[in-house]
């Protein structure tokens, strides 16, 4: 056994762990945070992408272990109060998900991509980096939409965060 | 996954001095390769130490006409280093079509090096611009460090700190990817410098990462993709698989080459 002490969507938490302990596994089975999901565990799929230290990581691809100090944020993180992030928001609207498997997963690399992209987006650039992310039933038409759209909004509340 | 024993070191001789005692120990990177490999038991080290808390080991600097890389610098990093993009812009392009945004935050290029996947992009890289691999013990020049399929020069216990690369006039990487893993079909690098031209292909040899050096004559006349017109290596030697024929990867480096050339010229 070891001990690890991280932060998940805000909160410290201590835990005694199987060094095997994924990190998905952390969240799910020991935090019961299960909106993150397992769809492949062979780091092909994206359905397991949480942000730890800001960015996305395959969270079946990561221990528990190494994430010692780190501040990990899941899809039941973002929300505010009870309000939806711009982006979960978008993908509602847009129609970006249909049996929603892999949809924490598309949202938390979409926030990604904004991080690192910026917040207007062309439909090229969502494709591309959306290459980790495996859907079986939308198309991605939908996501891609969803994705350019949630962008736009999040530059909204970027600029009233800014007023 | 076996049942391992975890260690977290903070210093690069602690991580040396817990390597040399396991018994079968391993490094831990990023992740991306080793721990796929132990959820499928492919691997099954009994220690595994992370180099995640270990200082100095993260960085990309230029030094003279060398650009520098340490052993655990994430691939993001090196894709998105403007350090990179003036002194070697093949080298940014190139992390930017190696696996996927997740993957590139984690992987680091020392693991890249150390695992030397037949089809991995890192290695053409290094082979191309002839670069330095810097261990906690010796230098190795790339031409000795890649020996075959997942196979390199380092010893049991040898740690890669850094990787230094000589900065080239002219380079260029094109690849085939795979549609569904990313990973290379067939991945050719070109360098020029000064008078040296080095050409580096991945994915397609059945040894790993090999020079074609009939494409380095070719080049030495004129550095321009028509002089490889027509030029595809011998099917002997390449890699036959569900994926691709051998055929049909000799073909892919010949193509793959002319527009590595013609990407290099464009800057
Ligand atoms: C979905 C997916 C797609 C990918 N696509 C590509 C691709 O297109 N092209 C490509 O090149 N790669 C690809 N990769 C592999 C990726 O680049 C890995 O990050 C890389 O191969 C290994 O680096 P790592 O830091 O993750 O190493 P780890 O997985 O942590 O370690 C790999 C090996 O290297 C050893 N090691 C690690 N660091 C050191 C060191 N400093 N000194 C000595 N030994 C060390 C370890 O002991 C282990 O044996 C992909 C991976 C995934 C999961
Ligand atoms: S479950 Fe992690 S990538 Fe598929
Ligand atoms: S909505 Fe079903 S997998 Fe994407």
């Amino acid at each position: 056994m070891t001990t690890v002490t991280l932060t998940v969507n805000g909160q410290s938490v201590t835990q005694a762990i199987d060094p095997r302990t994924l990190l998905v596994q952390l969240l799910r089975e020991n935090l019961r945070l299960t909106g993150t999901h397992v769809g492949c565990d062979t780091s092909q799929c994206g359905a397991c992408v949480v942000h730890v230290n800001g960015v996305s990581v395959k969270s079946c691809t990561m221990l528990a272990a190494q994430c010692e100090g780190a501040s990990v944020t899941t899809i039941e993180g973002i929300a505010q109060g009870g309000q939806l992030h711009p982006m979960q928001e978008a993908f509602r609207e847009h129609h970006g998900l249909q049996c929603g498997y892999c949809t924490p997963g598309m949202i938390m690399s979409a926030i990604d991509i904004v991080n690192r992209k910026g917040t207007a987006l062309d439909e090229e650039t969502v494709r591309h980096e959306l290459e980790g992310n495996i859907c079986r039933c939308t198309g991605y038409h939908n996501i891609v939409k969803a994705v350019i759209a949630g962008a736009e909004a999040m530059a909204g509340g970027m600029r009233q965060a800014a007023e | 996954m076996y049942a391992f024993e975890f260690h977290r070191p903070t210093s690069l001789r602690q991580a040396a001095s817990l390597l040399g005692k396991a018994e079968d120990g391993r490094l831990l990177a990023g992740g991306q390769s080793l721990l796929p490999m132990m959820k499928l038991r492919l691997a099954s080290p009994g220690t595994v130490i992370d180099l995640g808390a270990v200082p100095g080991m993260t960085g990309i600097e230029r030094k003279g006409r060398s650009l520098v890389i340490g052993a655990m610098t994430r691939h993001a990093e090196v894709e998105t280093s403007p350090v990179v993009k003036e002194a070697i812009p093949a080298l940014a392009h190139l992390v930017s079509v190696l696996g996927d945004p997740a993957v590139r935050n984690r992987g680091t290029i020392g693991g890249s090096l150390a695992n030397n996947d037949p089809s991995a992009d890192y290695p053409a890289a290094c082979l191309a611009l002839g670069a330095t691999i810097v261990t906690n013990q010796r230098r190795i020049a790339a031409d000795d460090f890649f020996q075959g399929v997942f196979t390199t020069a380092l010893e049991e216990g040898e740690i890669i700190v850094k990787v230094v690369f000589p900065i080239p006039s002219r380079a260029g990487y094109e690849k085939f990817r795979h549609p569904a893993s990313r990973f290379a079909l067939a991945g050719v690098f070109v360098a020029r410098r000064g008078g040296e031209i080095r050409v580096a292909v991945t994915g397609a040899g059945d040894s790993g990462v090999f020079r074609w050096h009939e494409a380095e004559e070719a080049l030495k006349g004129r550095f321009a993709p028509k002089s490889l017109d027509g030029l595809t290596p011998s099917t002997e030697g390449m890699n036959s698989d569900i994926h691709a024929d051998a055929a049909y990867r000799a073909h892919l480096v010949g193509v793959m080459a002319r527009r590595a050339v013609e990407r290099a010229l464009r800057r």
